[in-house]
């Protein structure tokens, strides 16, 4: 039975949740990889080679803005050992993740844009040879005024990063989004507080460095391993950008070393290493440094904020007016759909009745900014929690029941017409409370010590894909082996995140067979049907649900033959722990392998597919696209800390968070997506900062960009919240992303707590809430800038 | 991947053996390495391309610590595992193990050295960066180029001392032993070092460090501070070492207080060490001694955090060394 694209209401079980007792779903089981990993045995892209592999290195610009003139390679093809030089004009054809910003190139054509922007590459017989043979390629540039601030972008200027007709100046995109009318919201309200907020960028820093290796075979096929988040995006760019039929090109991805987003858009390294293959013949390989992992980025955008709240003595809110400014960096990336991200789910927290949104991201010359872990909605989340607290101080109501009383109605729809669904955000913050004795120590602990409570909410995968199409998001095909194996083909990949596993999980647990007899192969655009990636939280909800509905096709086949021998009516068997049984009587059974035996016999060679595509969206306005999810979760979080006046240092106590899961597929995974959330989060907060200091990466090292390590990790106290949302499987929704998100603003509420400064920007690091102490810190401020009239509203689609 | 340039690697037996290969090849042919920690990663930036590396691990009795009548030695190549670990220094010389201990992390401590510790390069973000990234700055007077980025004005380099161990061991009055292809020599710690970002150490490059010889410490307390954004791996950007011996009623009698990583070289707070003694540690004399002692810190914008932050927190930390201390 295919997954319900249909509200039911909470109280009635979804498809997924009837029949047997679960078995391995909700179980805290290894994941199918770990002995792998833990034994070295895991391929990374890096890990891979090949009889007459070359080595690739790309050669990047030294400046942040320039025009190239000239690029002169004849020294470097001459140089032995050398195979290839490549230049910008043998790859001519743009691409980009977003069809709207198709703006990037394999090598830089006529410009270069930031500190790190490739012009060339060469194939050479080692890493070495190819290093040598960069230094004796002689590119011409005229230096250009470089663009390294928001304010910059908006200034006049002579040279636009990107000349465009559709771009005004450096700005990418501006955008004005009104639902209802918010100056009467204003004068309803009884307190109305406006204030500006800033978030610094900060990047990933994924273990593994991004690496990707090509091989153009004699039969005109091009395959490229990667470590990509998104193989089926690589897939098109790439056969856009190489003119090839994208049936010839085959797109692998790696396990990733981590991911976070910055792996999920098509890199002009995959580009440059399948052009190279062509060229010489030969298997081609690059490793990015850690420092070109830096250039990479897509990372998190800073972004200056300004919002305004009406909010009534009872603390509910009339209106919300919010703008964010975001740096995008030197090209679009994924930067439209993070403009509309920072605007789109103030309202899937709180219950905002009228709520405008004005957005705008400008072009500089940095490493492009793009998705990270909570793609756009971190920054303004940041805002929000903190100016809430201080809505709340003002009507003097307690932090926690400001939240409470705001939470958004379970099968809501909010301002901005997005749907909601189930809602555990109420048990989320009430189970941190208690855990954490929040109402007894919030403004009463001694001074120096102090807590914070916030609350946020995240996407359970994007509900419209990157390119416009009807087609579904995930696809899952089942083969079936006479020993009793399973193979599932999932296009999905896994990150360090554990899809593989919850596949695994999910087809083990529909067919009964142990998790031990089922393979997992995806990734591969050959061989798996399309998944659009790891990204959005998509992955469980979209494969699961695919899954799901492919083990239910598959299921008959086998158990209508099963009921023919086992003299059994086929509406009383089971399947379980690897065996078909009689409910009634359970020893009446056979071996899983024997009814595929039986099945393939009676209906020849089995399989079967399954689908998924989340519900419609129902807003129609320019800009609905992005916010629209099957469902969304939901996080709280209480954090406890110590606050050394002498020094502004901050010592983070204890955590605890509680997450609306919906349902655990294995809870083991869930809670080690919301310690990595936490960990992360606090790096964002306490210290992660991508900065520039003349054009260039002021830090571009694991060294000196400082990420915390294990040992300035606090003791976390993790609780999952069960919803059992219908959209799931099972009932399950993301947990990858969203607990990220109240981490980080609860630092600076609970050292307002602490020692009664307010740091309104990030990261929040000593000097900071020294200077905050002293009175000496700046406010953030946001620059003047004329906002695009509000995009007409069409009443909302009906729930189909 | 980032590689290391190619070079020939010798492993002499002895100290003298390894100092004349040295004195046998041009300044920028031949270096010496100890645990590499540090070499090898700059090597692979290309701050260093010797042709040839001399290898110390194979030096026979360079490892080890004793303890002899006037005092312990502590020799070169003893890792900083076995200083962070060795009970000797942990009952006499704390503040030695302590200093050991806080250096990077535990992995990068089991190969790094004492005597590479206290030789460790000048470090600076303008510097400590891999080629490409250098030469879109045109370089920086340290290497391969003109101007001090973090002072432009300045006719010398400013990049920071980045030791841990050697202010404690400056405080403790230790002296090392330097062999050259001709002589051997012993000097104070403190005259191991220069005010200068590129030409940091008084040695001879052809010298190897093969000992460091610490007095009996005669009642000498010592601690040391650092400064860093996390627990582990970072380099310190502010580190205080401060010993004080005092008669039986309290009166200090001697102290010594040195800063690192305020200056291209560790500094000695000679006027707050004079001003103590005689003086008990009371709070006000600590408050007063604290003010004096961080005046000459010099931090500029070329490591983490903020250089005003770290000049006001050296005189913080000066004040809680000296709390430490006279706890007692």
């Amino acid at each position: 039975m295919p997954p319900t694209k249909t509200d039911v209401a909470p109280e009635q079980s979804s498809p997924a949740q009837e029949a047997e007792p679960l078995s391995i779903i909700g179980k805290p089981l290894m994941k199918v990889d770990a002995m792998a990993k833990v034994a070295g045995e895991t391929l990374f892209a890096d890990d891979l080679a090949f009889p007459r592999m070359v080595f690739c290195k790309m050669k990047r610009s030294p400046h942040p803005h320039a025009r190239i003139l000239n690029v002169d390679t004849s020294k470097a093809e001459v140089l032995p050992g050398v195979l290839a030089v490549l230049v910008g004009s043998e790859l001519p054809i743009p691409f980009g993740i977003l069809p709207v910003s198709q703006d990037e190139h394999a090598l830089c054509l006529d410009k270069v844009r930031f500190v790190g922007d490739p012009v060339a590459a060469v194939a050479a017989v080692d890493e070495e040879t190819a290093e040598a043979a960069l230094e004796h390629i002689d590119v011409e540039y005229k230096v250009l005024p470089s663009i390294m601030s928001i304010e910059e972008a908006l200034a006049d200027t002579d040279e636009p990063i990107h000349a465009s007709e559709r771009i005004d100046g450096n700005v990418h995109k501006a955008v004005t989004l009104q639902f209802g009318d918010v100056e009467e919201g204003f004068a309803e309200a009884d307190v109305v507080r406006e204030e500006s907020f800033f978030f610094e960028g900060n990047t990933h820093l994924p273990m593994e460095q991004h690496a990707a290796i090509a091989v153009y075979g004699a039969d005109g096929k091009m395959t490229v391993w990667s470590s990509t988040q998104t193989p089926h995006y690589v897939h098109r760019a790439m056969a856009k950008v190489l003119e090839m039929p994208p049936s010839r090109v085959r797109i692998i991805a790696c396990p990733n070393g981590g991911g976070f987003g910055g792996k999920s858009d098509p890199f002009n390294h995959e580009m440059v290493v399948a052009k190279l293959s062509m060229k010489t013949r030969r298997p081609v390989k690059i490793t990015l440094t850690r420092e070109e992992v830096f250039y990479c980025h897509r990372g998190r955008h800073p972004v200056k904020m300004w919002v305004k709240t009406g909010i009534k003595k009872d603390g509910s809110i009339t209106a919300m007016h919010f703008r964010s400014f975001l740096d995008g960096g030197a090209y679009g990336s994924y930067g439209v759909a993070s403009l509309y991200y920072t605007g789109a789910l103030q309202t899937v927290t709180y219950k905002i009745p009228r709520y405008k949104f004005e957005g705008l991201r400008v072009f500089t010359n940095k490493p492009p900014c793009g998705p990270k872990r909570g793609h756009g909605t971190v920054q303004p989340r940041f805002a929000i929690e903190c100016h809430l607290d201080k809505l709340a101080e003002e009507i003097q109501k307690s932090p926690l029941d400001i939240r409470l009383e705001k939470v958004v109605e379970p099968f809501s729809t909010t301002a901005n017409q997005l749907k909601i669904r189930t809602v555990g955000l109420k048990e989320c913050l009430e189970r941190v409370a208690e855990r954490s004795d929040f109402r007894k120590k919030h403004r009463n602990l001694p001074r120096g010590r102090g807590i914070a409570i916030t609350a946020s909410s995240y996407l359970t995968g994007a509900g419209l894909p990157i390119y416009w199409n009807k087609l579904p998001h995930s696809g899952v095909q089942l083969q079936l082996d006479r020993g009793g194996g399973v193979t599932a083909f999932c296009g999905s990949t896994d990150i360090g995140q554990g899809s593989d596993s919850v596949l695994a999980y999910i087809v083990a647990e529909e067919l009964g067979v142990e998790v031990e007899d089922v393979h997992v192969v995806t990734a591969d655009t050959s061989l798996t049907p399309v998944d659009l990636g790891s990204y959005s939280s998509r992955v469980t909800l979209m494969t699961g649900n695919a899954a799901i509905q492919a083990a239910r096709r598959l299921k008959p086949l086998l158990l209508d033959p099963a009921a023919e021998k086992l003299q059994v009516p086929v509406e009383r068997l089971a399947m379980a722990h690897g065996k078909i049984f009689d409910r009634q009587y359970p020893e009446v059974s056979m071996d899983f392998a024997e009814a595929v035996v039986l099945a393939e016999a009676k209906h020849g060679t089995l399989g079967s597919t399954g689908s998924y595509t989340p519900p419609r969206s129902r807003g129609r306005y320019k800009g609905a696209g992005v916010g629209p999810s099957a469902t969304y979760s939901y996080s709280a979080c209480v954090l406890e800390l110590e606050v050394d006046e002498d020094t502004g240092w901050v010592k983070i106590e204890h955590i605890w968070i509680a997450h609306d899961v919906g349902k655990p597929i294995n809870p083991l995974l869930a809670i080690g997506q919301i310690e990595g959330s936490v960990y992360m989060g606090l790096g964002e907060a306490l210290m992660e900062e991508q900065v520039f200091r003349k054009g260039v990466h002021k830090i571009p090292s694991m060294l000196d960009y400082k990420s915390p390590t294990f040992v300035d990790m606090p003791p976390v106290t993790s609780i999952l919240i069960e919803t059992l949302d219908p959209q799931g499987p099972y009932g399950a929704k993301e947990c990858g992303q969203g607990p990220l998100l109240p981490v980080i603003p609860a630092v600076p509420i609970a050292i307002y707590d602490a020692v009664g400064v307010r740091i309104d920007e990030t990261p929040v690091s000593p000097d900071k809430i020294l200077k905050a102490l002293e009175g000496r810190l700046a406010k953030p401020t946001v620059p003047e800038y004329d906002f695009p009239p509000p995009a007409e509203v069409p009443p909302m689609r009906e729930d189909s | 991947m980032m590689r290391l340039p190619p070079f020939r690697y010798f492993a002499p037996k002895t100290a003298r053996e390894a100092a004349k290969m040295l004195a046998d090849h041009a300044a920028d042919e031949a270096m010496a390495v100890a645990g590499g920690t540090d070499l090898y990663p700059n090597m692979k930036r290309r701050q260093f391309t010797p042709k040839v590396l001399i290898g110390l691990h194979r030096l026979e009795e360079s490892r080890g610590i004793e303890e002899d009548d006037d005092g312990v030695t502590i020799r070169g190549m003893t890792t900083l595992t076995q200083v962070e670990n060795d009970e000797i220094l942990q009952a006499h010389y704390p503040a030695i193990a302590k200093a050991a201990r806080l250096v990077s992390a535990p992995i990068l401590r089991n190969m790094g050295t004492i005597g590479g510790n206290l030789c460790i390069d000048t470090r600076c973000n303008y510097y400590n960066q891999n080629y490409e990234w250098r030469k879109s700055i045109n370089f920086c007077m340290k290497k391969d180029g003109e101007i001090c980025w973090v002072a432009p004005s300045s006719p010398r380099c400013w990049a920071v001392s980045s030791s841990d161990t050697a202010p404690v061991l400056m405080v403790l009055d230790a002296e090392c032993t330097l062999v050259g292809p001709r002589r051997v020599r012993r000097v104070p710690v403190k005259s191991l070092y220069h005010l200068d970002g590129i030409d940091f150490l008084k040695k001879e490059r052809d010298e190897i460090l093969t000992e460091i010889h610490v007095p009996k410490s005669n009642g000498m307390r010592a601690t040391y501070l650092k400064l860093r954004r996390r627990d582990s791996i970072d380099f310190p950007i502010l580190g205080v070492a401060a010993a004080i011996e005092t008669a039986k009623d309290g009166t200090v009698e001697k102290a010594r207080i040195v800063l690192t990583a305020v200056e291209s070289a560790p500094v000695q707070a000679e006027k707050a060490e004079a001003l103590l003694v005689g003086k008990k540690l009371t709070e006000e004399w600590i408050d007063e001694a604290a003010a004096v002692a961080y005046r000459p810190a010099k931090p500029l914008d070329n490591t983490d955090l903020t250089h005003a932050y770290r000049k006001k927190m050296a005189r913080v930390f000066v004040a809680r060394a000296l709390r430490e201390l006279s706890r007692g």
